[in-house]
């Protein structure tokens, strides 16, 4: 049996205890750590599918474990940290967190978080295969062509590179500097309104509704989002 | 190199250049002057300027005409219809009252139109007028300087008399003194100056014709004046200084461009001009001279007065002479001294090598006497590399000869001492007559030798002299055969007395001058060791308060007179330390703090104010002022100013270390109260949200536990869950009130189209939209907006939270945004009750909610919040109620941002460098 291992690094008892329980009515294996030191050491010998951690530990910082962590794993990476601290979240998913989850949370969204994850690993988008699809839209990576109930969309080539690149990282949260290194280079890491720009239009052609997206979700302050496939 | 290289001397001079783009931004900032330049009255500029006003109103220039007098000429009052006039200030003056140019009402006219594409445009007739007294300033031309200095062009008109440097050539060619003068330097650093010109003939034609407007009291003078001799000489004059005026601009030019085609390289030689001005009369004749030299050559130049012992003990008169003439050079654009010493010759030497002058202007006197000559010639013994000018004085100049007083310096008699001396010498003889027989008439010569240093050290020289001579009468007649007699019946007595008087004369002469010179030393002395006490004392003080009284104590001390230290309070005015007994006029202090620049008694602003006025000057900025109030009038001495002068800057200096003192004090304590702040909001922060947290989820997970849940169970849990979720909401709004509140929160804002803020606000309520449909309508042209996306986020969800909670269910919620001015106006609208009448602007207060009791959750705080959150973004936030047809249709929140400058550039230009990412 191919059991899902998940570590929580958390220093909240309490906290621990509910995302244990939650997680365990799921069926995953849960571990447990209190201090950063110790999530090190349970992550190298459990080797768990996913990590869910907190940034704010009394021995350290979050940031630093998950830097350690993206040397030798690829393993999924959900954060928990306060409200109201959007840099310590940036930082950390500049770093390689892959989502991030706002306390206080409910049950439900911290398992619907856990299960995108999981379910992304077994997400592989290569140019070649049959297109992607998510709600009505099609995209063909050989062809480059992306259309919607059947008609070809005109996207520009901003546009599509923006949108192949949040596709090809389904239910992780890209921040605007992530984004655009990926589709601008390394020269225009300050300048996130291109970012909101381009994606706004993107949102006119791809969305039903622009102001209430469904694809291509807004994490306020922090960057996008890409559900749906 | 592929540069090319100009030949050296073609080469613009980048010192040169550097001179050139400062003075261009000087310029700019300053307001521009214009000078309608005529060669006498008449000739038709007042006319000239305000045709070419109309000209330029009609350019849209927005211009105010301060003060033109039409003299009754139809023609010109023709012309002033329809131009702006500026009120005039109505100053009382001996019984009349007369209506004056309004500096304040020109100022305030160019501060409303600063902001406009033209820089604002005054007329000012006649710019050598003088005010009444009691104006701030004494000269027209000093209003105008004030108006440039604002950034307000002038224009304005004057005649070639009324130039100072050719006022002595005027007034040489007809008969007739100006008294009202402009300097020069104004008129060289005039932006434009138009010559307007009439030749003699139709000036007199006009003239004869009645056309020119001559004041009653000047008819008989005019008479004379308007002579043709006398127009044509006075048109060549403005002919020529307009020319030269062109002439410099040519060169200007020529440099500008760097076509290298002036052979003669006007600022290379660094010579300048040193005017030296000698005490009484005359010394402004010297200065004039200089001053067209110095024009002419295009040179810098000094002007001088030594001061030197023996002028302190002369007239205050000549002295005063003096420092006018001074004052008149400073006018004219000179660097003035008084350097003090002895040695009128070394000084003036000293200070030539010392400023690199390299040409000396002295007054020169018809019929010297051989003495006179070896003044100037000494002189130009000293200075073998120098120049030495002269400029013919006029003989009949009284208050003395002129080099006589720095020779001699016996003009001011003192009758004690000549007094003292006669009864010396009486007492003496009665002596040497009851020793007669015993002492040899050596020995008595000898007691009069005594006698004679004795009086010199005690009185100075000329009673030394008399001394001198009274003993050698004396001896003559008491002590020499034949006795009772001035005949001398030996030869040899005849050198006794002769050698006797020469030895007295010298003797006495060199003990008055070292006694001169020890009193002087012995005065600098004193005066270094009070300023050093006092700052000593200055060093040690923590208050401003010691400050003032120091000062106070100093002045008191050294001047007799009444002071006054006034600072800048916390309302930005100035404001009298405690210790001040002068009586201080506000106004002249706070000109004389906003200009920087001294003022009042003894300056040229507000002379008739009864203190000067001295601005303290610190390091880093102006601290205030310094108004001493001297007990006598006169104006103060040189030394006596510098003194004031060191002793202004010791306290301002004094006063901005106390300053920084206290700053340093409140920031410490600002920085110890916001780490205090901030490690509590944390912990609080912390630790209450916590236990929520684990509340929050623990709750929830209740319901996934197997067995599951009996429905009554379930809903506890439910109940449990969702009140957890409240408490931490709230907990939030408490804790980010009380951080904006401190007013320390860090905005990140960025450029962002307001849709996707809507987007996510939308988002983040999905949960309580489900009773309200949402409608969003925003315009297509939105600017990008500079938001601090998580916080405005706040703003939208809180109100979108409250039109659910205080609308009933079912009823459409409406935003909208669309772009007003230069404002962005967003809008969220609801179908509900509105707000309550009258209360619109309390909902936004903290702990309100509208004023009504209900069940409904919440404190009170969304509003406040979201009033701070807009604040911080330079936007305002306002409620009001959509009334149609009368009735109230629902309450309407506007949050109104400023456009700001949104960045053009999206970035769709810069994916093409980037190697295509897609086909790896």
């Amino acid at each position: 049996m191919n059991e899902v291992r998940i570590l929580i690094i958390e220093d909240e008892a309490d906290i621990r205890r509910f995302i244990r329980l939650a997680l365990a009515s799921e069926g995953y294996e849960v571990f447990e750590a209190a201090t950063l030191q110790r999530g090190l050491i349970e992550a190298g010998t459990r080797r768990p599918d996913i990590l869910v951690l907190d940034l704010g530990m009394p021995d350290g910082d979050g940031v630093d474990l998950i830097r350690d962590l993206r040397t030798w794993s690829a393993m999924p990476v959900i954060v928990l940290s306060a409200r109201s601290h959007e840099a310590d979240k940036i930082t950390a998913l500049d770093t390689g967190a892959d989502d991030y989850l706002v306390k206080p949370f409910g049950a439900g969204e911290l398992l619907a978080r856990v299960r995108a994850q999981l379910r992304r690993q077994h997400i592989r988008i290569q140019p070649g295969e049959s297109p992607v699809t998510f709600g009505d839209i099609s995209i063909d990576l050989a062809r480059r062509s992306v259309c919607r109930a059947g008609e070809v969309l005109h996207l520009t080539p901003i546009e599509y590179r923006l949108l192949t690149h949040l596709i090809s990282h389904p239910e992780c949260v890209l921040t605007h500097r992530q984004l655009l290194h990926a589709v601008w280079g390394p020269g225009h890491m300050e300048d996130t309104h291109y970012v909101r720009v381009h994606m706004a239009n993107l949102r006119k052609k791809i969305e039903t509704d622009p102001s209430r997206p469904r694809h291509l979700l807004t994490e306020t302050g922090i960057g996008y989002r890409f559900c749906g496939l | 190199m592929p540069a090319p290289v100009l030949p050296p001397d073609e080469r613009p001079d980048p010192d040169r250049l550097l001179q050139q783009v400062q003075q261009e931004e000087e310029q700019a900032k300053h307001g521009r002057l214009k000078i309608f330049f005529g060669a006498s009255a008449g000739v038709g500029k007042t006319y000239a300027m305000l045709s070419a006003a109309r000209t330029t109103q009609a350019q849209g220039v927005p211009l105010a005409v301060g003060l033109v007098e039409t003299h009754g000429r139809p023609e010109t009052a023709a012309l002033l219809a329809g131009l702006p006039l500026l009120p005039l200030k109505a100053t009382p003056h001996r019984g009349h009252t007369l209506r004056e140019f309004d500096l304040d009402a020109a100022l305030a006219f160019g501060a409303a139109h600063a902001d406009g594409p033209e820089p604002p445009l005054v007329l000012l007739d006649e710019l050598a007028h003088s005010n009444v007294p009691g104006s701030r300033h004494p000269k027209r031309w000093q209003d105008v300087e004030e108006l440039l200095a604002s950034g307000i062009d002038v224009w304005s008109t004057m005649n070639v008399q009324h130039l100072e440097s050719l006022n002595d050539i005027v007034g040489g060619i007809t008969g007739i003194r100006i008294r009202e003068t402009v300097p020069d330097t104004l008129f060289d650093a005039a932006g434009e100056v138009v010559m307007v010109d009439l030749p003699p003939d139709e000036l007199l034609a006009r003239l004869a014709a009645g056309k020119v407007y001559i004041p009653t009291q000047a008819r008989h003078a005019a008479a004379n004046f308007f002579r043709k001799g006398n127009l044509i000489a006075l048109r060549e004059l403005a002919l020529r200084r307009t020319a030269d005026r062109v002439d410099v601009q040519m060169q200007h030019w020529r440099l500008s461009t760097g076509t290298g085609a002036t052979n003669r390289p006007v600022w290379s030689t660094r010579d300048a001009l040193l005017a030296c001005i000698g005490p009484g009369s005359g010394g402004e004749m010297i200065v004039r001279s200089a001053a067209r030299l110095a024009a002419s050559s295009n040179l810098r130049w000094h002007a001088v007065f030594v001061d030197t012992p023996s002028i302190r003990h002369a007239s205050d008169r000549t002295r005063e002479q003096a420092l006018h003439a001074l004052r008149l050079a400073q006018e004219l654009g000179a660097t003035t001294a008084t350097p003090a010493g002895t040695e009128v010759i070394e000084v003036l030497v000293r200070y030539a090598r010392e400023h690199n002058l390299s040409r000396l202007v002295l007054g020169r006197r018809p019929g010297l006497r051989r003495w006179r000559l070896t003044f100037t010639e000494r002189l130009a013994d000293q200075t073998p590399d120098m120049d030495v000018l002269q400029v013919p004085l006029p003989k009949e100049t009284r208050g003395s000869s002129y080099w006589r007083q720095w020779m001699a310096g016996a003009a001011s008699i003192r009758w004690a001492g000549y007094v003292v001396a006669t009864m010396v010498c009486g007492m003496m003889a009665l002596l040497a007559t009851s020793l007669h027989g015993v002492l040899e008439l050596t020995n008595i010569v000898m007691l009069f030798l005594l006698t004679v240093v004795g009086i010199a050290l005690r009185y100075g020289r000329g009673p030394a002299v008399l001394a001198a001579f009274l003993g050698v009468a004396i001896s003559d007649f008491l002590f020499t055969p034949p006795l009772l007699s001035l005949q001398v019946s030996d030869a040899q007595y005849l050198i006794t007395f002769a050698v006797m008087l020469a030895v007295a004369l010298v003797i006495g002469q060199l003990t008055a001058s070292l006694r001169a010179q020890a009193n002087a030393a012995g005065e600098r002395e004193r005066r270094i060791h009070r300023l050093y006490q006092m700052s000593r004392d200055l060093s040690a003080t923590l208050l401003a308060g010691q400050v003032a009284e120091i000062s106070a104590n100093f002045i008191t001390a050294e001047f007799a007179a009444k002071s006054a230290l006034l600072v800048v309070g916390d309302n930005n005015q100035l404001q009298a330390l405690p210790g001040a007994d002068a009586d201080v006029d506000m106004a002249v202090a706070q000109w004389c703090f906003s200009k920087g620049e001294a003022a009042g008694r003894g300056t040229h602003t507000l002379p008739s104010c009864t203190c000067l006025m001295l601005p303290l000057k610190a390091p880093m900025r102006l601290r205030g002022v310094l108004a001493v109030q001297p007990p006598q009038t006169g104006l103060l001495t040189p030394e006596q100013r510098q003194l004031l002068d060191t002793c202004a800057s010791l306290l301002a200096i004094s006063l901005e270390r106390i300053h920084y003192i206290d700053v340093a004090r409140e920031s410490t304590v600002e920085i110890e109260s916001e780490r205090l702040r901030n490690s509590l909001l944390s912990a609080i922060s912390h630790d209450l949200r916590t236990p929520l947290a684990s509340l929050v989820g623990l709750a929830d997970t209740l319901n996934l536990l197997s067995p599951p849940l009996t429905g009554p169970q379930a809903e506890i849990a439910g109940a449990i869950h969702q009140s957890a979720l409240r408490m931490s909401m709230l907990v939030n709004n408490l804790l980010d009130m009380a951080r904006l509140e401190s007013g320390r929160i860090q905005l990140r804002r960025e450029w962002q189209p307001l849709e996707e803020v809507v987007g996510s606000a939308l988002a983040a309520c999905d949960p309580i939209l489900s009773t309200h449909p949402v409608e969003v309508r925003l315009a297509g042209n939105l600017p990008l907006l500079h938001l601090d996306a998580a916080l405005f986020e706040r703003v939208l969800v809180n109100l979108l939270e409250n039109a659910t909670k205080y609308t009933p269910a079912g009823t459409a919620i409406h935003i909208g945004a669309k772009v007003l001015d230069d404002d962005v106006h967003i809008t969220i609208d609801d179908e509900g009750p509105g707000l309550p009448v009258g209360n619109e602007e309390s909902v936004f207060g903290k702990f309100e909610r509208g004023g009504r009791e209900t069940t409904l959750p919440g404190v009170g705080l969304g509003l406040a919040i979201c009033r701070a959150i807009v604040q911080a973004h330079d936007g305002r936030i306002r409620g009001e109620n959509r009334v149609e047809q009368g009735h109230v249709t629902g309450a309407r929140f506007i949050i109104i941002l400023p456009r700001g400058n949104p960045p053009q550039d999206d970035g769709s230009q810069i994916h093409a460098a980037l190697p295509d990412k897609d086909n790896s």
